[in-house]
């Protein structure tokens, strides 16, 4: 990893620009938020969610918003776990991780329609109070992420 | 048992977690300086409890909420709020949308704009600055990369410049992050 931030890296803005200008008066907002990145991404205690599920978890919800830059961060941040083979799981882990992946997808598709029963499912799947935290902090991130690199994009191009 | 608030309201209500808090009395050094937890501040709410099952976002979050919202220059604080009202009402986020309403209404004392908002949602209309601001954050929250130039060329039709857009990405998305976790992990009670 180079020494600029992944936003930065990922944004394309035009050095000297009215844009670079405003970023360089946020630079704590952008060092924070890859902060923010290393917490959710690869955090000292990773409980339930290993480094790998949160790389390919992020990867998926890139994708599912449509940012295949983003998505491919996040596939070579799986890649760096070196938890990328296909490992068979027992009965109670398949089902731990299905209800997880179930749980993300809404979290990043259509946390409108979120309820208490959502929580339920993941409590009666195996997964643990902690991990359910875990879980939200990371989806909330990467979605944060994708609408500030997409906020971003169009003000690049309005000059 | 207090009823469930399901309608957008600007009345604060009462959060209450799916989820069972971090006990304070049993909580680790490390959940205690996330939760800023001090001799003189003992005051922690149920949702910085619940939070702190993952202290290393909480100790990152919380001064990034922090700055976003309340940082000084650009973008003035009624308007950050609107981002976040915007946001909050895509996301349903009943919580978010009265606290952040009611900062609005206290700062701007012009409660017709969060009432337009609160009974017309996405098709508020409102004074056209507002108007600018409220349905960027709208459709930056609803779905990011159907984003287009046009969305920009009317903030800074409508007077915004360079700063004040970047502060309205940062306080619309601040509330993608705020509002999944707040309407996924609890819900609103009637006070």
């Amino acid at each position: 990893m180079t020494s600029t931030t992944l936003i930065e890296q990922l944004a394309g803005i035009e050095p000297g620009s009215a844009l670079a200008q405003a970023l360089s008066t946020r630079a704590e907002v952008i060092r924070l938020s890859q902060a923010s990145h290393d917490a959710v991404i690869v955090p000292r205690e990773p409980g339930g969610l290993s480094h790998g599920l949160r790389a390919a978890l992020a990867a998926r919800m890139a994708r599912q918003n449509a940012d295949p830059a983003l998505a491919a961060h996040y596939e070579a941040c799986l890649a760096r776990t070196g938890e990328v083979e296909a490992v068979p799981l027992s009965e109670p882990e398949r089902q731990r991780i299905t209800a997880i992946l179930r749980h993300a997808d809404m979290l990043t598709l259509s946390p409108r329609d979120a309820t208490r029963a959502d929580i339920e499912a993941l409590k009666a799947a195996g997964v643990e109070e902690p991990d359910i935290v875990r879980l939200a902090e990371l989806a909330a991130f990467v979605n944060y992420q994708v609408r500030v690199l997409a906020g971003l994009k169009v003000l690049r191009g309005n000059r | 048992m207090s009823n469930v608030v399901h309608t957008f309201t600007s009345t604060v209500p009462v959060w209450s977690p799916y989820v069972t808090p971090v006990d304070l009395a049993s909580a680790t050094p490390e959940q205690m300086a996330a939760m800023q937890v001090t001799p003189s501040n003992k005051g922690v709410s149920k949702y910085v409890l619940t939070l702190a099952h993952d202290p290393e976002s909480l100790a990152v979050r919380s001064p990034l909420f922090n700055l976003i919202m309340y940082g000084k220059d650009g973008l003035s604080s009624a308007e950050r709020e609107l981002g976040a009202v915007g946001a909050s009402v895509v996301n349903r986020c009943i919580y978010c949308a009265a606290v952040h309403a009611s900062r609005f209404n206290g700062l701007t004392k012009r409660p017709d704009v969060i009432e337009a908002i609160f009974k017309d949602e996405l098709d508020a209309k409102i004074e056209p600055r507002e108007q600018a601001i409220f349905d960027f954050s709208a459709r930056l929250s609803t779905t990011p990369s159907q984003l287009t130039q046009g969305d920009a060329d009317a903030l800074r039709k409508a007077g915004l410049d360079e700063l004040e857009m970047l502060d309205l990405v940062l306080s619309s998305a601040i509330f993608g992050w705020a509002n999944r976790l707040m309407h996924t992990l609890g819900e609103p009670l009637e006070t």
